[in-house]
């Protein structure tokens, strides 16, 4: 079984055609990602449906980087 | 005011019979038919279950899957073409004359995938399921607007719907902007991807399909006595159009020249055109007079003719109506024969072959005409190319609403 933080890294992966081993706890998925605001809306998306979990707007807003994700998750599970 | 004159510089396809113009046209020629049972989706219970599917397309030649992910089959359908297009052409956007490139790419329908997904997901798990690129990447200019994005073309950016007349009237459209001064360079064309459950079931629930399920390959015969409908298809056809001078001046290479364009309505039905065909040849009058040509200049006509029982016998006597004696020198075939009927992208795919046909001398045959029906007077091409001396070629297409469009394309 994965790990949280390495079935988050795998969405992110998929969602915005980077590859696993650029991406680090630290990426901003704006600024080292490439993603833009659409992106993120459908990254968040991708996360609930891993997750089973829903995340209301106001808190999807805070997620901006690949350790805001794996936080979420955890705090939430 | 001189009209400023509109040459082809470029040609892209993606067509049931292959994924360039090279395999499309080869196929063409050789009297193939792209037509078998569809695949992408379970077809019981539908009473047509055959189309001509897009086979083998990588979408990663044009563009990282990231973006791909985006757009609906159709516009990467319709950029694939285009891209090749470009390519093709030798066009480099500069700051000097990206705001001289303009784009019209259309569909007749749009993204039905993407639609019948997002309305899924909607019924399922509620609103919060729809995603975010749901209308960015389904609506029908995203193929015109990505163009843009990708190539820097800041010039008209247009996407005209008009069923199945929408990749004529894009095309012929584009003509008449370089010649009216707006643009020097258009990307023109049109792009299709509905055999979807929806897009199939609805052109079945209209009678308008061929239900020859035991024989796919034979199912779209135009003009013969057997034939039941036409056969809905999927793919994309975009053409360079640029002014001729500017053309010139970078040593292009210069298929054609798109010497007219032609419309008209039938103010008749929603679906069937009237028996005489008035509508058709008001069309194909209008081109002809545009191109400052006669009637029986024309060479090679490249039919609507979709394998329709209506639309086949009004196509044939407007031509008829239109040339007068001179109907029975002219060759006229449909490609639809071979690839059946892309809707949006037709026209655009049709204008290709006419280019093609004038490029190489050679007529494209209609497959499957067996036994010419009662009405159906005209030489039909069956069953073989013919190698004929074509000047001028017209490109005819005909849609739902009763709208008409017919491109004249002539020898440089």
């Amino acid at each position: 079984m994965s790990t949280i933080e390495e079935r988050v890294k795998k969405i992110v992966s998929e969602q915005l055609g980077v590859k696993e081993e650029e991406i680090t706890n630290a990426s901003s998925f704006v600024d080292d990602l490439g993603a833009d605001s659409l992106d993120t809306v459908e990254l968040v998306m991708a996360l609930e449906e891993e997750f089973e979990t829903e995340i209301p707007d106001e808190e999807a807003e805070k997620i901006t980087t690949v350790q805001e994700a794996i936080d979420y998750v955890v705090s939430h599970q | 005011m001189t009209r400023r004159r509109v040459v082809v510089t470029g040609l892209g396809l993606i067509t049931p019979l292959g994924n360039s113009v090279e395999s499309s046209w080869d196929g063409i020629l050789a009297g193939k038919s792209g037509i078998a049972a569809i695949e992408h989706f379970d077809t019981t219970g539908f009473t047509t279950q055959f189309g001509g599917s897009i086979k083998g397309f990588d979408v990663s030649e044009y563009m990282p899957a990231k973006d791909a992910r985006k757009m609906d089959t159709f516009i990467q359908y319709g950029m694939a073409a285009a891209i090749q297009a470009v390519t093709d052409s030798g066009l480099e956007c500069t700051e000097e004359n990206a705001s001289r490139i303009g784009v019209a790419v259309g569909s007749g329908i749009g993204g039905l995938p993407m639609i019948e997904a997002n309305h899924n997901n909607l019924l399922d798990k509620g609103p919060r399921k729809i995603s975010p690129f749901f209308v960015p990447g389904s609506i029908i200019n995203m193929i015109s607007g990505n163009l843009a994005i990708r190539y820097g073309f800041q010039g008209p950016n247009i996407a005209i719907t008009t069923a199945c007349t929408t990749g004529t009237h894009n095309i012929g459209y584009s003509a008449r902007t370089i010649a009216y001064g707006d643009a020097d360079v258009m990307i023109a064309g049109g792009a299709e991807m509905a055999t979807t459950p929806l897009g199939l079931g609805g052109f079945a629930a209209a009678r308008a399909l061929s239900t020859r399920n035991d024989s796919p390959e034979t199912a779209s015969r135009p003009w013969d006595a057997d034939r039941d409908g036409f056969v809905l298809s999927d793919g994309a056809g975009v053409l360079v159009l640029e002014e001729y001078e500017h053309a010139k001046a970078r040593g292009a290479t210069i298929y054609a020249e798109l010497t007219g364009f032609g419309m008209s309505d039938d103010a008749y039905h929603m679906t069937s055109p009237p028996e005489d065909g008035r509508g058709a040849a008001a069309s194909m009058a209008n081109a002809i007079k545009d191109a400052g040509l006669n009637p029986e200049q024309l060479d090679y006509i490249n039919a609507h003719g979709t394998s329709t029982p209506a639309g086949d016998i009004a196509e044939s006597r407007a031509v008829e109506k239109v040339m007068g004696d001179a109907a029975k020198n002219v060759a006229v075939s449909s490609t639809k024969s071979m690839i059946g009927h892309l809707l949006g992208a037709a026209g655009a795919v049709e204008a290709v072959f006419s280019v093609l046909a004038i490029r190489d001398q050679v007529a494209p045959p209609t497959i499957n005409l067996e036994n010419p029906a009662e009405g159906c007077n005209l030489d039909y091409v069956p069953h073989t190319a013919r190698n004929m001396k074509i000047e001028h070629a017209l490109s005819n297409s005909f849609g739902f609403g009763g709208t008409n469009g017919s491109l004249l394309f002539s020898k440089v």
